[in-house]
């Protein structure tokens, strides 16, 4: 039989202590699919990514990744995941080369150093590579984490704000790599509060409200001022 | 990935950032010189005084600085959430516990070996006929703070009184470690061998074991939500 691909998500529910931070996601992603999840603050996003991730251990329901169960399975899901979380992950008394380097090695692989410096590359780092974390700016920080996507051998990608800090470049650069990522029939689940950018990438648009997710459409099947006006209806109407 | 391979990630990453900041390292030799000092004018220079206490100074110095390096253990991973990342490792999280046992216990030993010199030099204590006996007890008095202490210190990395807890939490349970290895360093610095009085030594070795192996078996459950 062939393995199943994909994620799949039934009557996903996080509670912390007397508060649902998610109730009951029902969520289906293929290959090549890119799910970008739009919602008001303290509406579950980053929640459902970190239960994605295994970061969080779901309270009722549960789901698979490539078929890999999200609770028995979180070893073999770590494989196959990249989180893009709020923190950077990145250690500042290191320099970008060996954030990466180390990023790698953590989750098992042993990249080579041309694949690292081709990352520093892409993402326009290769001049402060080998300078200290701590001395970059902000934006430079963000483009080390992107530059971790391109280093790592993930199929599901969580993004969690990823234009957050990105200058217009960097947003260009990122959205190219994203592009390869569904190409190459890898799976994005990603959430954001900017329409614009998140509507562009999409082939999937989802909210989420209350911890419900109360829309999910293939992205070809609206204009971003409809999606817009649904959004102000339902979510910020309150999810009802 | 084997937990071996992990730990030796862990050891290599935080050496490399301990060699680049020094922040630990410095801080922990300016408060032994300050502890050493502290010790050198309460004492004053009755030798009788100075070999009666030396042992239980010597662990108490040991101890206040390697509690400092140990609500360290976990500072540079709270910094930018990278104990989140640790978490999202794929395999046996123990190889974790174990590299920062191994950091632990190498800033510590750096420091206590400081501290001996100086106690030496201050206290006019001749150290080096028993510096491979003082070497050995460091050695099993340090595995064993540093076992539980890098247990505790991942425990309350997420806690907000972390710096109240870590203390109260610890000492208890470091006591007993405190208790034989000073009486170790005593034999030591009298010139006996350590097998005068066995049961001290065995007892280290035991504990030693024992923490290393709950840390390891424990420290997954500690990570994971």
């Amino acid at each position: 039989m062939r393995p199943a691909v994909g994620l799949r998500v039934r009557g996903l529910s996080k509670a912390f202590r007397e508060t649902w931070a998610l109730r009951g996601v029902d969520l289906d992603l293929g290959p090549g699919e890119t799910l970008v999840l739009f919602g008001p603050n303290g509406s579950g996003k980053t929640t459902l990514l970190k239960v994605l991730a295994t970061l969080l251990r779901p309270t009722r329901g549960g789901g698979a990744v490539n078929g890999a169960d999200l609770v028995r399975d979180r070893d073999r899901i770590r494989r196959f995941i990249e989180l893009l979380a709020h923190g950077s992950y990145l250690y500042e008394d290191l320099t970008p080369r060996e954030n990466l380097a180390l990023a790698a090695a953590m989750r098992g692989g042993r990249p080579e150093a041309g694949v690292i410096a081709a990352a520093l590359e892409r993402m326009g780092l290769s001049e402060v590579a080998d300078e200290r974390v701590r001395t970059l700016s902000s934006g430079m920080k963000r483009r080390i984490t992107l530059a971790r996507l391109l280093v790592g051998s993930g199929d599901l990608w969580l993004l969690d704000e990823p234009y957050t800090n990105l200058d217009r470049e960097g947003s260009k650069v990122f959205e190219a790599i994203l592009q390869e990522h569904q190409d190459r029939g890898g799976m994005t689940v990603m959430a954001t509060h900017n329409f614009l950018d998140g509507f562009k990438l999409a082939t999937r648009l989802g909210i989420l409200a209350r911890g419900r997710l109360i829309l999910d459409e293939p992205s070809g099947a609206m204009t971003l001022q409809t999606f817009q006006e649904l959004y102000a209806l339902r979510a910020e109407g309150g999810g009802r | 990935m084997n937990f071996l391979t992990l730990a030796g990630h862990i050891l290599r990453k935080d050496l490399r950032i301990e060699a680049r900041s020094r922040e630990g390292l410095n801080t922990l030799l300016f408060f032994s010189v300050l502890i050493v000092f502290l010790f050198r004018f309460a004492l004053g220079s009755s030798e009788v005084q100075v070999r009666q206490a030396a042992p239980g100074l010597l662990w108490l110095a040991f101890i206040l600085t390697g509690l400092w390096g140990m609500a360290r253990t976990f500072q540079i991973e709270r910094d930018n959430d990278c104990l989140e990342s640790l978490r999202l490792v794929p395999g046996d999280l123990g190889g974790i516990y174990l590299g920062k046992v191994l950091v632990g216990c190498c800033l510590m030993l750096a420091t206590e070996l400081a501290i001996l010199a100086m106690f030496g030099i201050f206290f006019h204590l001749d150290l080096w006929a028993a510096l491979g006996r003082l070497v050995v007890v460091l050695i099993l008095g340090t595995v064993g703070f540093v076992a539980l202490g890098t247990l505790f210190s991942a425990i309350t990395a997420q806690l907000k009184a972390r710096e109240v807890m870590l203390p109260l939490l610890l000492f208890p349970l470091v006591i007993p470690v405190l208790l034989a290895a000073s009486q170790l360093t005593g034999l030591a610095l009298a010139g006996e061998g350590l097998s005068a009085e066995p049961h001290w030594l065995r007892f280290l070795v035991v504990f030693d074991l024992v923490f290393l192996v709950l840390g390891y078996l424990t420290f997954p459950f500690v990570m994971e939500d």
